[in-house]
């Protein structure tokens, strides 16, 4: 299916309706993502970027309403059954959330939820296959002694590693797409750069696609070449990294821009996170 | 592991022992002389002298007190010479009323509590969860609010209402069940569990809705933990979700819950053992009080203290099996 982006987003509205009347958090979006390209989504806390993942993840709260169109790869997620859904989540796109240890299950080795993914898109998996593909997706992030680390609970692991078990929990089923949303929000700043690093590193080898969901303009301009300046549900920049970044249009976006720390105009150099932000 | 344990143990020594103790100054020295209560009316002053030497009771304080602790783990003997009785561990002295060894008295109608509480238990952990589980389930439909209504009632009703008003519509009313006798398991199973049936219903109502709060209140708020998204995002079907990450987080707490229930219901139900006329610890413990049986007293307040001492003691165990932050340490 040549010809269609990756991901083709349009016209996407996320609103709530509640007692107190209706809102829309995420206002008409529309972003393409090419095969294998990295878009950043920028914006402020309650600019609706991380509705906006779960939209496309088809994992909305109840209560919320989702209208527009989500195609990936040319098949349009909107009007899928949640059978079908379930299917591609997992397999074809896949998430890294914010907070690692709240996003793994206390209950559970890392390696039986890394491997869970692939066992349930699998059929027939046995469990010394299913804790090698632990073992190897753990590998392929960088975590020392995989093989005994695979039978330790998340608890035994620091932040960067818990982020890197995260990670290697999409890694399973090769993805198309990985979501990232706010990946180094919890982390310290030198384990912030290194789990940018790998996703940058991940995105090379595997060819998939990123959405690198941030508050932070530095973290972005880490890994994206596409950036999507949200504010208020809207969206209200678009553009090339450098053309937003050089040149950025919105008053908003210069906004954003003055809030990162400059140590130096080179881009690439911009790794602090401002305490303004968070 | 072994120092965790070392240290539960030393610490449910040091609660019995305190246990012990309070126990002993609440009803051997703040209570009526004992020796004056045994002697009865015609007595005299030599009589009693003679009971106090025997029970010990003109030793100080400290010295009974051992007395009473090592009669415990070894035995004792009152009286001297020809006198002499003998006591075997776990010693617990001898009812005042009827003159028998206050252990085998207990141990005679422990059976009967333990019927009680482990149908009263299954009974209410079964009904409790899954009213819990389907609350859960149909949160803020109609289903919920019906048996979050039923749970609100079920709390508020006392139990010799409930006990007093189940046996007048069953039995009186109704007839659907016999009027309860005590009756072998061996001789009649029938009309053993048509007498059980009732003391289980009574004594597991109450604790049944206060387990569907509880199991409702947990899968809830399991359900919005980050790790059910996680799992959700992972492609895995609803019915995974539920049982893998959902469940068995919700219902952990309720382990601990249960085993301090649990073992507090063996120590003997009062009330409901009462009005059903069965022969259990807790009537044991009605009777003495009523007659102010001191050493009977005694001896129940005690089991019912250890049992819940090593009740929360299994609990913990468990709870370190169950739950992998307790059991493993995290890494440096
Ligand atoms: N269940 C809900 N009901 C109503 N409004 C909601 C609900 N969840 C989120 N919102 C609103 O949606 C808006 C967008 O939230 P979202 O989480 O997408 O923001 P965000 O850009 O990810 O912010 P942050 O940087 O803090 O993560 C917020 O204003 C929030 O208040
Ligand atoms: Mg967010």
């Amino acid at each position: 299916m040549t010809g269609h982006p990756l991901l083709r987003v349009r016209d996407l509205t996320v609103g709530f309706t509640t007692a107190a009347g209706h809102t829309d958090v995420v206002k008409h979006l529309a972003f393409d993502l090419p095969r294998g390209g990295a878009l950043g989504i920028v914006g402020e806390s309650g600019s609706g970027k991380s509705m906006t993942s779960i939209a496309i993840m088809g994992l909305l709260p109840k209560g919320a309403k989702r209208t527009g169109s989500i195609e990936l790869d040319g098949r349009e997620l909107t009007t899928l059954r949640e059978r079908e859904m379930q299917a591609i989540r997992g397999d074809r796109i896949a998430m890294v959330f914010q907070d690692p240890l709240s996003s793994l299950n206390p209950y559970y080795t890392v390696g039986t939820q890394i491997a869970e993914a692939y066992r349930s898109h699998r059929t027939g998996v046995t469990r010394r296959e299913a804790r090698n593909v632990a073992i190897e997706a753990m590998e392929r992030v960088h975590i020392r002694d995989a093989a005994r680390r695979v039978d330790h609970y998340p608890h035994q692991f620091s932040g960067g590693m818990r982020q890197r078990v995260m990670i290697a929990m999409t890694l399973s089923m090769e993805p198309d797409l990985i979501i990232a949303d706010e990946p180094t929000t919890a982390l310290d700043v030198t384990v912030q750069a290194q789990i940018l690093d790998l996703l940058a590193e991940i995105r090379r080898d595997t060819g998939a696609g990123l959405i690198l969901i941030t508050h932070d303009l530095a973290v972005v301009s880490e890994v994206a070449d596409q950036i999507v300046v949200m504010r208020e549900g809207d969206l209200v920049e678009q553009g090339t990294a450098e053309r937003v970044f050089c040149d950025p249009q919105a008053d908003y976006t210069r906004m954003l821009l003055d809030a990162v720390p400059r140590i130096d105009d080179e881009i690439g150099l911009l790794r602090t996170t401002s305490e303004e932000d968070r | 592991m072994i120092r965790f344990l070392a240290n539960r143990l030393l610490g449910m020594a040091v609660v019995l022992f305190l246990v012990c103790l309070f126990t002993y100054v609440i009803f051997f020295v703040l209570s009526p002389d004992p020796a004056v209560q045994i002697c009865g009316k015609n007595c005299t002053p030599e009589a009693i002298d003679q009971i106090r030497a025997n029970l010990g009771l003109d030793q100080p304080f400290w010295q009974q007190f051992w007395t009473f602790l090592s009669g415990l783990f070894v035995g004792r003997t009152y009286g001297t010479g020809a006198n002499a009785v003998e006591c075997v561990a776990p010693c617990l002295g001898y009812s005042f009323q009827s003159s028998q060894p206050v252990t085998g008295m207990i141990l005679q109608r422990l059976p009967v509590s333990a019927t009680v509480a482990i149908g009263a238990a299954v009974l209410w952990l079964l009904a409790g969860v899954s009213a819990g589980l389907v609350s859960a389930v149909r949160e803020g439909k109609f289903t919920d609010r019906f048996i979050t209504g039923l749970t609100l009632t079920g709390m508020s009703v006392p139990n010799y209402v409930l006990a007093l008003s189940l046996q007048f519509l069953l039995v009186v009313t109704l007839g659907w069940l016999p009027f309860p006798q005590a009756v072998p398991f061996s001789e009649d199973p029938l009309q053993w569990f048509m007498n059980f049936l009732m003391p289980w219903i009574v004594l597991s109502i109450g604790a049944a809705a206060v387990y569907t709060r509880l199991t409702r209140a947990n899968v809830i708020e399991t359900l919005q933990e980050n790790y059910v998204r996680t799992a959700r995002a992972k492609g895995l079907s609803p019915g995974l979700v539920w049982r893998r990450h959902a469940l068995r987080p919700a219902l952990t707490p309720i382990v601990t819950i249960f085993g301090m229930d649990f073992a507090g219901l063996l120590g003997g139900a009062l009330i409901t053992e009462t009005v059903f006329g069965l022969n259990g610890v807790g009537k044991l413990a009605a009777d003495s009080i009523t007659k102010n049986d001191q050493p009977v007293i005694m001896g129940v307040t005690l089991l019912a203290a250890f049992l819940v001492v090593v009740g929360n003691m299994v609990v913990d165990l468990l709870y370190t099996a169950i739950d992998p932050r307790v059991r493993v340490g995290s890494a440096a």
